[in-house]
């Protein structure tokens, strides 16, 4: 196991909400719960023809931390999020998302665990061409069970959220890089996942709209959001309060920095 | 450790017609062009039927009109070669009295020629046959007059006339009051006849009196055909008594038929659409289905990204089958609806141009649309697999 900083006690098991996407008090500082959101244990992972993506990663993110995961291309970081994210398979170790051990799981089960507990954001957005953001978001609650009535409201409250307020009919070319991945956010955030994965979120942004992003990503922290943004940018990485660098596979650093310029708030 | 069990909820009909339309909504042209081929297919057969289902429904129609209880009593072969064979002189009289028998009309053959005028050479026949006529033949026949009157028992005894419609054309008739040449002497046109379909020898006959017949040609007054109509209900056993009541003598030498047999078995081949043009619609549907299942390959290369996000929103490999499944569907159904709608167009046409009823079966609108949805399923099926086994990480990688 990494070791943590912060003194991590026995984490009362939080009341789980019945409907699995239903919003949830996420104004609770992490320390309390301290619930582990993701567990990954030796993990290996070895492609066709011998390459060996991962060597044996440890790594646990708590619930309501906001980390990165940095390395150079070709370190693993993407393999490390397809495992986090339940798109891939570990070739040896053991993964547990939101307390669910993946290996154990079938494609269906590992199907729901994504609509459920685990959001993502691409470098490239993959917005849907041609439908209003609100469909966007709401497209992202699909899977979850929701009624359609219920998905176009958590959509628009998922798009007021990330300041889109006004920008719920514009389709994705009417709407500016920044703006694309704010949508790209909320459908993320819509459901209410457990963990958010962000792939390189600013990676198709300039600097200002980038900047913007990475402020809305600490304003979701701020309430309550687990979220691991991987990139290879230094800076960023240096704006989070923990980084993780990764080289060849393997974890070479866990880092937590102060945070002079956002001090966490009291809830 | 949570326990919570970890299902994928079900998508809803709507929700799957959702998914199923959203790629079709973003190419309404491919949309198009790829529905056009399975609507060719469709609208030729539905085409092919159509109209030859109107054919058989106007002949049936017909049939109805003259009704299939009608026989016709003729003299048959004679058991001795060349012999020729005659039917009794009281035959009508004693068919009419077979139960169930409504009304009887009765020709007898007048070895006349029949000329348009005495320059022309006995020869020249033209075809036509002399016929006397007695009882209530016109009404047997449900024929009608095109011009003038029937024979009655006044015409009927002095030289007057009454031309089939092909006599008519032939002598060149167009009106009553023509003289025809007739065996030595002129008659008088009374009237012409409208086309008998169940009787085509009285088309092609100039029908005189009976009296008439036997006053001024050497007529023996020997019936060479019975027309006789009973009720609906007594045709087979009126059948069975027929041939022994119009010649005791000798029932074997009389022939009993059924004009109308002909007229029905005329509709079962009308009916009996061309299987060619038939075979060529099937071709262009196969062809279509081909189509649509390029079509579906294309979009799910193209729709790599589209099926990577989705399972990473958490689509399940049956969500991502059913989507693209369901695209395929309404790809070829729509095809299909508007192949449909030609089809029936197509043979709207035809039937106002040809004067028919518009008939299209509904077994060929039903049996076309569900071949639709099977090359829907068919076509769909293998592109939606593919696109379920794509890995999810696909959608991660950068355009």
């Amino acid at each position: 196991m990494t070791t943590h900083p912060r003194p991590s006690p026995t984490p009362p098991t939080p009341p789980t909400p019945p409907d699995p996407c239903a919003p949830r008090d996420r104004r609770t500082p992490p320390d309390r719960y301290a619930r582990p959101v993701v567990e990954l244990t030796a993990v290996t992972k070895e492609y066709a023809g011998g390459v060996q993506a991962l060597r044996g990663v440890d790594l646990t993110v708590l619930d309501g931390e906001l980390l990165a995961i940095v390395g150079p291309s070709g370190s693993g970081k993407s393999t490390l999020l397809h495992i986090v994210g339940t798109l891939d398979r570990p070739t040896a170790g053991r993964v547990a998302i939101a307390g669910h051990d993946v290996a154990a799981l079938s494609d269906r089960a590992l199907s729901a665990l994504r609509s459920r507990h685990v959001g993502f954001v691409f470098q490239s957005f993959h917005l849907v061409p041609g439908i209003s953001a609100q469909a966007n978001v709401a497209e992202g609650l699909l899977y979850c069970g929701l009624s359609r009535a219920e998905r176009g409201r958590r959509a628009a409250a998922a798009l007021e959220r990330v300041g889109l307020g006004d920008r719920m009919e514009h389709r994705p070319h009417e709407l500016s890089g920044g703006q694309k991945q704010r949508v790209a956010i909320a459908r993320a955030v819509a459901g209410e996942p457990d963990l958010l994965l962000a792939d390189e979120p600013t990676g198709a942004l300039d600097t200002a709209s980038g900047r913007s992003v990475m402020e809305l990503l600490h304003e979701l922290n701020d309430d309550g959001a687990t979220i691991a943004v991987i990139t290879h940018d230094q800076e960023i990485a240096a704006s989070l309060p923990r980084s993780v660098r990764i080289r060849d596979g393997r974890i070479v650093s866990d880092e937590w920095h102060a945070q002079p310029g956002r001090p966490r708030e009291a809830p | 450790m949570s326990t919570t069990r970890l299902r994928p909820p079900r998508l809803g009909p709507r929700d799957v017609l959702h998914v199923g339309s959203a790629g079709l909504r973003s190419r309404p042209m491919r949309v198009f062009l790829s529905a056009l081929g399975i609507a060719i297919g469709i609208a030729t057969m539905i085409a092919v039927v159509g109209v030859s289902s109107s054919s058989q429904a106007k002949l049936l129609q017909e049939l109805d009109k003259l009704g299939t209880n009608m026989l016709v009593v003729t003299p048959g072969q004679s058991m001795f070669a060349g012999q020729d064979t005659k039917l009794p002189k009281e035959a009508p009289g004693m068919i009419s009295r077979i139960e169930g028998v409504r009304s009887v009309g009765t020709t007898g053959d007048v070895p006349e020629a029949v000329r348009r005028s005495e320059r022309i050479p006995k020869e020249e026949t033209g075809g036509i046959a002399l016929k006397a006529a007695k009882d209530d033949l016109l009404g047997v026949l449900r024929a009608r007059m095109r011009t003038g009157t029937w024979l009655n028992d006044a015409t009927s005894r002095y030289p007057s006339v009454v031309l089939g419609h092909v006599t008519a054309e032939r002598l060149g008739i167009t009106g009553v009051g023509a003289q025809v040449f007739i065996g030595g002497r002129y008659f008088t046109v009374i009237g012409i006849l409208d086309p008998v379909p169940l009787a085509p020898e009285i088309e092609r006959s100039a029908l005189i009196g009976w009296q008439a017949a036997e006053q001024l040609f050497a007529f023996d007054g020997h019936p060479t055909a019975v027309y006789e109509r009973s009720a609906d209900d007594r045709v087979a056993q009126v059948r069975a008594l027929i041939a022994r009541t119009a010649n005791p003598q000798s029932p074997t030498t009389v022939s009993v038929t059924d004009p109308s047999a002909a007229l029905q078995a005329k509709a079962a081949t009308e009916g009996a659409f061309s299987t060619l043009l038939l075979g060529l619609g099937g071709i262009a549907l196969l062809v279509g289905g081909v189509g649509v299942a390029n079509t579906m390959i294309i979009s799910v290369l193209e729709r790599r990204h589209e099926i990577g996000l989705r399972r990473s929103l958490g689509a399940t490999r049956g969500q991502i089958r059913i989507q693209f499944v369901t695209e395929s569907l309404l790809l070829s159904g729509l095809g299909g609806l508007a192949g449909i709608a030609l089809g029936a167009a197509a043979t709207g046409v035809y039937a106002r141009i040809g004067d028919l009823p518009w008939v299209v079966p509904w077994w060929a609108v039903t049996g076309g649309f569900a071949s639709t949805l099977a090359i829907g399923t068919l076509a769909g099926l293998y592109p939606a697999v593919r696109a379920s086994r794509l890995s999810p990480t696909l959608a991660l990688q950068a355009t």
